[in-house]
């Protein structure tokens, strides 16, 4: 089996979130960037076929060079191979454009990618992937099995979970529970060293349509404070609710 | 040119969601000189239901085929809808189902998406929406290019209006074929008879200050009185306390409701980060400097132990004489 994980590369989750150029783009100054969370818990699960089944697996980023330090880690987390394509991400549909082309030359039967980023949480390029492809498609999924060409998924639905056939090739939406947290691996010095060793091909990209601009961005108005309610006047914070706030 | 709005029918209604998108859809329609379209599925009495909110015309799938979810099938269905009426915006909820559908008919339709979307659009012409971004620590100005735009909106990002005009439906038969039937439906649970968090208006969470599963019962007791679902923080459902379900932050659930109470949670980023679409946040923590407090609306300091069962006490006494 040949997986393709897509591996978004974003602001570590404490980063604090600036803007420069007008509030046109995000401060990357003094930002640590990491693998996108529902990435890495697809790309553990890849892991697992890997070692279980001797699936191959590789990762991709359509992303700048500076997103390379974070194909390496997948690659030291256990990736066979890295695939970079050349170019800004600023739109999903462009985005999936490129890792299309790449699932296409590369005959992969898997593609696992995070239910969304956490930078700019579109949650698009899975589903406009298997879209382009006309490949099975499972979004939030929670647990994956494949067997031979047959694919068990179990994705997450309002109030509880659905268990579903499909077959490849088939595109996943991922997230937390592919694997659990503690399931999540920290590369060890070998693991660092073998990845210096492994092929990271830089790629191209295809002409492809941008459907959507950011045209800026803004920040949250600041807060004001709390007030503070004594533990002994709880009716105070009953009638505040009620009559301030309006939501009881 | 109609605005088409998928409508999710689910246990034999709308969900208050869906009436928000109608709400959402009319008012733009109103700007624009055009009319809704809703597209259901198995719906029953859809036209009057969505005809209070400003949906003109209903198409409604009827189809055995249909009674289980199926994204793709759901969402080649939706396409066709839109181009019977030339639609040139497609709207959806961001309910699991509909943001699994979403990308899927935007492809179809080589429509731009933007998800997220907090509220009216900013402008129609050049078309552009606020989404939220950077797991809501930002919002984004998106501009869609294309002459067909798919939306998913936020819960509680616009509002139920009613905006009563006659209705009509009429069953609507999409060509579906055998390939978008290939993932399959084999099994499904739902917890029946408890509010999820997708559809809460009050979620109660609570994080490693209750000390232990075992006492999540002033938890429960308080959600309750308030018709609302329980959540919890990443170091509660890690530590096996709470199932993964209740999970709310940036790696987890997003809540979007009306108050969000946290108990015992001392406001990581990432959890505030998840938790920060809802309206109104209340923290009850024994350690003042905890930084939900930073965030909160309203505070308690003190012993979650001994507040939160009187609170309970407080909110229930409330109700009973208010209703």
């Amino acid at each position: 089996m040949k997986i393709l994980v897509c591996i978004s590369h974003v602001p570590d989750t404490t980063a604090k979130i600036n803007f420069v150029n007008g509030d046109s783009e995000f401060d990357t100054n003094g930002v640590q960037f990491v693998i996108n969370p529902n990435d890495e818990f697809g790309l553990t699960r890849a892991i697992w076929f890997k070692e279980q089944a001797g699936a191959n697996v590789t990762v991709v980023n359509v992303g700048g060079p500076d997103a390379e330090a974070t194909l390496r880690k997948a690659l030291a987390i256990g990736a066979d191979e890295a695939i970079r394509v050349n170019a800004n991400p600023t739109d999903g549909f462009f985005v999936a454009k490129q890792l299309a082309e790449v699932v296409k030359n590369g005959g992969f039967d898997l593609v696992i990618a995070g239910k969304e980023s956490l930078d700019y949480n579109g949650g698009m390029v899975p589903g406009m992937l298997a879209g382009l492809l006309g490949f099975d498609f499972v979004n939030s999924c929670i647990n994956l099995e494949v067997n031979g060409s047959d694919a068990k998924a179990v994705r997450e639905i309002d109030g509880g979970k659905e268990t579903l056939s499909a077959k490849l090739p088939l595109v996943i939406g991922g997230q937390k529970g592919l694997v659990e947290e503690k399931d999540l691996r920290i590369p060890n010095m070998r693991g660092i060293m073998m990845a210096r060793q492994k092929a990271l091909t830089v790629l191209e990209p295809v002409a492809a349509n941008s459907n959507t601009k950011a045209v800026k961005f803004e920040k949250p108005a600041p807060k004001s404070a709390v007030k503070l309610i004594s533990a002994d006047n709880l009716d105070e914070l009953v009638n505040l609710l009620h009559n301030e706030a309006k939501v009881i | 040119m109609s605005i088409l709005i998928y409508a999710e029918f689910a246990e034999g209604k709308f969900k208050k969601t869906a009436l928000e998108l109608a709400s959402y859809a009319k008012k733009i329609a109103g700007e624009t000189g055009t009319t809704v379209t809703a597209l259901t599925i198995n719906a029953i009495d859809a036209a009057a239901q969505l005809g209070k909110y400003g949906v003109e015309k209903v198409l409604n799938v009827k189809s055995d085929k249909l009674t289980a979810f199926n994204a793709k099938a759901y969402a080649d269905a939706i396409k066709q809808a839109a181009q019977k009426e030339s639609s040139k915006i497609v709207l959806f909820n961001s309910t699991t189902d509909s943001l699994y559908i979403a990308p899927l008919v935007a492809v179809a339709l080589e429509a731009g998406y933007a998800s997220n979307v907090v509220a009216q659009p900013i402008s129609l012409s050049p078309f552009q929406v606020k989404r939220n971004a950077f797991s809501n620590k930002a919002f984004n100005i998106t501009e869609i290019t294309t002459d067909v735009k798919v939306l998913t909106i936020g819960k509680n990002s616009y509002g139920v209006f009613e905006n009563a005009v006659s209705a009509t439906e009429e069953e609507f038969s999409p060509s579906l074929n055998d390939a978008d039937f290939s993932v399959k439906v084999e099994s499904s649970e739902k917890v029946s008879g408890k509010v999820t968090i997708a559809d809460a208006e009050i979620v109660v969470s609570g994080g490693r200050g209750l000390k232990g599963p075992e006492n999540w019962g002033i938890l429960e007791d308080l959600a309750a009185v308030l018709g609302a679902a329980t959540a919890c923080s990443k170091p509660v459902s890690d530590l096996g306390w709470r199932p993964h379900s209740e999970h709310v932050g940036q790696t987890g659930k997003p809540v979007a409701a009306n108050l969000y109470i946290a108990i015992g949670i001392s406001g990581a980023i990432q959890h505030i980060a998840g938790i920060n679409s809802s309206k109104v946040k209340v923290v009850i923590n024994s350690d003042a400097d905890a930084p939900f407090f930073k965030v909160a609306d309203y505070g308690v300091v003190g012993d979650a132990f001994e507040i939160v069962p009187k609170l309970t006490e407080k909110i229930k006494a409330f109700k009973a004489q208010n209703s």
